[in-house]
């Protein structure tokens, strides 16, 4: 058993927890993610790592109620545990395996939309603890959405904050801060890390392919076992296909096919949970990236 | 008395009923006629049937001891060579091992050794009869990868000897292809592989499940930091493969090994566990193997018409000969000599149907079975909302990519030689589908109990 140490409500559903897996805390690094089992009868739940504390032993998860499984998983408080708790799996950011120099010298542009702040943020504290400030943007369908505020400005060059209805920070689309900082401030960013829903990624990159600044994305398919058995994370990217749990999770963003990988995520889509979806629209389904624009 | 010609039949599940449930199809001997069935033994001096089988379980001695009707010294003759009889009794390919060599077998039908072994191994699980293990440790410490047939086997042998030893799993629950590949008709998973793991736990075995190698940790941190002397690879071979045609990115397409993890390991077709699975109501499985059985028939219980597509002929399916016929018998529908080229799909990229074409057999190939050829104009589409892929996997490079100095040939096996599974690098040991490709349960423990062999030999003289 996996337990529970802290649990902190961010926004609305969406929820912060720190887990003791020492094994997983031990080995991790920012990219990867974990998957996390509830109780006998639960689902196999990826979620990224979003921080962790090697000494403690803890990892730190942002859930984001979207269906059943993830409404259990933020339902749990500090001192319950899950059954199991996997990782760290996938590939670590590329970012970090890349030459401590060259890295130094690169302007990198964090873009992250909803929950996927979650994601963003421990890439950028590893950034800051090897002496690179990365700018970031952090988008939100509006001010009660917008989460790890305060932890991201203590370890980002710069922070912008969007949101969709201007009631916090900048107004509009993370895209519009993407280009206010490239065409109105004159930024040059060799390159650009985006993360959230995937109708967001799909058009920074969109965006950024224009602009010419390579973009690495991370993608969040549906996954079963999260080792390269199953098959089920797969996806296009370019004229190969890739398994997300094991060759990814960050991939080109330019190459992705956005697309289809969208609709491979409505597999599982029952009518209910459309339904269901459909009720709570951009609050919890769009993650409040600042693009809806497309039934994710 | 019983017909010396034939075995004594087993009682089945009635195809009609079954299809539609997941107990078990076959439902075994009991002890009357088990006892019947180890009189067509002829207790051979030199027979044939030790040398069919992988482990080379000592088949006369313990059908006398059936006929005897000591059933316990039955277990105890298996159990020195085999550590999960109740699942070799039912999921081994007799008819090319064991029953394959039996004298009786070349007039009439030979020894229905499966079903007897099945019998004594599911006697000793409910009257709870334990194999002996080691009276100390011996204080050194091996650590296995994977809890499949290979690695159990492995730790046992090892337990057995005094070795203090861990086992890693990176999935949630223990057994590998025996608990997410196998379903549940064929191999129950709490009244057979549970509790046979459960023996190798009363061997003193640790198991430590949701550790991915190579991530969690690696076999170089094993045993450079966690304090092992030596560490056995039974990885398995789970990576799947796909026929890389039209469609096959399409909502729908599965391969066999996310359609059975689904099913059985996360338990989706009984509606109390929360994962899903899309059955589908008209399913196309790809393949013929003992997969591809598995899937089909998992499928019709699902409550799905199912077509198994093969591009051989009947003769050359590779699955085991009992799981065609079970599966015939529950209204499969086979359409051989047919090969897919394309998955149709509608405009949500959701499966509408798949275009095939009509194979024909000509020459022998390298392997000597007669190579598929196209019938030129002879395509045709089938109307279908699931087709699942089963073509089999290549082993996982998670472990090797991650290993100093761990030589893999160019199929990514692990190269290890076969009497001891010595690899290239000093210390680790491997053995199983992740040395052979995709094989069968016995050999993997054939392979896990000559590791076992290797490692007590290595650390021994070290
Ligand atoms: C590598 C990876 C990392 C992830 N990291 C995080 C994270 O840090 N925090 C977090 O909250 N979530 C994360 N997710 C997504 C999370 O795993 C899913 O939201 C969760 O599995 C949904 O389960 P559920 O039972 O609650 O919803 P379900 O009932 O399974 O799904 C509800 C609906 O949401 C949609 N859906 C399913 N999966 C996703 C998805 N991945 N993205 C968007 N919509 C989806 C489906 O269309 C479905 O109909 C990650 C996913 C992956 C693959
Ligand atoms: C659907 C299906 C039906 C079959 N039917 C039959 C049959 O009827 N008869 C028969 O004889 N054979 C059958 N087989 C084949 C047989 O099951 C396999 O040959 C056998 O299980 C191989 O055993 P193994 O121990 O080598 O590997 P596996 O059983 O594959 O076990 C490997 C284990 O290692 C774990 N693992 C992998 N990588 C790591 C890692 N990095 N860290 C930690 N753990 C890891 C896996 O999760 C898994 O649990 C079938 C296979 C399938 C898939
Ligand atoms: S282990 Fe398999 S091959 Fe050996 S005797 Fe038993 S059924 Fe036959
Ligand atoms: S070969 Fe057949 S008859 Fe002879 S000992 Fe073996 S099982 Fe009995
Ligand atoms: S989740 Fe199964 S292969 Fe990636």
């Amino acid at each position: 058993m996996y337990k529970i140490l802290k649990a902190e409500k961010l926004a609305d559903k969406i929820y912060l927890m720190d887990v003791h897996a020492p094994r997983v805390a031990s080995h991790c690094e920012p990219g990867q993610f974990v998957i996390v089992k509830i109780d006998d009868k639960g689902e196999r739940i990826p979620l990224t790592i979003c921080d962790y504390d090697r000494e403690a032993g803890t990892v730190t998860i942002v859930t984001q109620v979207v269906g059943a499984s993830s409404e259990k998983i933020t339902r749990m408080q500090a001192g319950e545990a899950f059954r199991d708790f996997t990782g760290p799996l996938g590939c670590a950011s590329e970012l970090i395996e890349e030459d401590m120099e060259s890295l130094k010298k690169k302007k990198i542009l964090f873009v992250a939309g909803g929950v996927g702040a979650a994601p963003v943020y421990p890439q950028v504290k590893w950034l800051h603890e090897h002496g690179v400030d990365a700018d970031v943007i952090v988008g939100a369908k509006t001010k009660d959405m917008v989460i790890l505020e305060d932890m991201m400005g203590k370890v980002a060059g710069n922070l912008y904050i969007t949101t969709d209805d201007g009631t916090y920070g900048r107004s509009g689309m993370v895209t519009e801060t993407v280009k206010y900082l490239v065409n109105e401030m004159g930024n040059q960013y060799d390159v650009c890390i985006a993360i959230g829903p995937m109708i967001m990624m799909k058009f920074v990159c969109l965006l950024t392919k224009e602009m010419g600044i390579p973009t690495i994305v991370s993608m969040n398919p549906i996954m079963v076992d999260g080792t390269g058995m199953c098959g089920a994370c797969r996806l296009q990217v370019g004229d190969e296909i890739k398994f997300a749990c094991v060759d990814g999770p960050e991939f080109d963003g330019h190459l992705v096919d956005f697309d289809q990988a969208m609709k491979r995520s409505q597999m599982y889509k029952s009518e209910e949970g459309r339904a269901m979806l459909k009720l709570q629209e951009g609050d919890t389904h769009h993650g409040g990236c600042g693009n809806c624009g497309g039934d994710n | 008395m019983a017909d010396m010609l034939k075995k004594v039949p087993v009682r089945e599940q009635d195809p009609q009923v079954r299809a539609t449930n997941f107990e078990e199809v076959c439902l075994g001997y009991n002890q009357e006629e088990a006892m019947d069935e180890a009189t067509r033994c002829l207790n051979c001096k030199n027979a044939k049937c030790i040398e069919g089988c992988p482990v080379g379980i000592n088949i006369p001695e313990f059908v006398q001891r059936i006929k005897e009707g000591d059933i316990e010294s039955a277990y105890q003759v298996i159990s020195e060579s085999s550590a999960l009889p109740a699942v070799c009794g039912r999921v081994c390919p007799q008819e090319s091992q064991c029953e394959g060599k039996c004298i009786r077998g070349i007039k009439g039908e030979p020894v229905s050794i499966g079903k007897m072994e099945r019998f004594v191994a599911d006697y000793a699980l409910e009257h709870n009869i334990q194999p002996v293990g080691a009276e100390k440790t011996n204080g050194h410490k091996v650590a296995i990868i994977g809890s499949g047939p290979a690695g159990l086997t492995c730790a046992g042998d090892l337990a057995k000897l005094g070795y203090e030893v861990t086992v890693f799993e990176a999935l949630h629950e223990l057994g590998g292809v025996l608990v997410y590949g196998i379903p549940e008709f064929r191999l129950p998973k709490q009244k057979v592989v549970a509790k046979e793991i459960e023996k190798v736990k009363g061997l003193g075995v640790k198991f430590e499940p949701n550790v991915v190698i190579g991530k969690s940790t690696t076999v170089d941190q094993l045993l450079e930091e966690e304090g092992f002397e030596a560490v056995f690879i039974g990885s398995g071979a789970g990576l799947p493969m796909f026929m890389g045609i039209p469609g096959e990115q399409g909502n729908g397409v599965f391969s066999a090994n996310e359609y059975l993890t689904r099913s059985n390991l996360m338990k989706a077709f009984d509606d109390s566990y929360d994962t899903p699975i899309a059955a589908g109501k008209k399913v196309a499985v790809v393949g013929g193997g003992n997969v591809a059985m598995d899937a089909a028939r998992t499928a019709k219980r699902l409550g799905a018409e199912v077509h198994v597509i093969y591009r051989r002929s009947e003769a050359e399916l590779p699955a085991r000969v009992e799981e065609v016929h079970h599966a015939k018998e529950e209204g499969i529908i086979f359409d051989l000599l047919t090969n897919p080229k394309e998955i149709l799909v509608d405009e949500n990229d959701a499966v509408k149907g798949i275009r095939v074409v009509k194979m024909e057999l000509g020459e022998a190939d390298a392997s000597g079975r007669r190579r598929p050829v196209e019938v030129e104009g002879s395509e045709f589409e089938i109307e279908l909302d699931t087709v699942i892929m089963s073509l089999g996997t290549s082993p996982n490079p998670l472990i090797s990519s991650t290993t100093k100095g761990l030589d893999i040939n160019n199929r990514k096996c692990i190269i290890a030689t076969e009497e001891d599974g010595k690899t290239s690098k000093a210390a680790v040991y491997a053995g199983g589908d992740a040395v052979t490709g995709a094989a069968t349960v016995i050999l993997a423990m054939g392979a896990g109990k000559a590791g076992a062999k290797g490692i007590d030999e290595f650390l021994k003289n070290k």
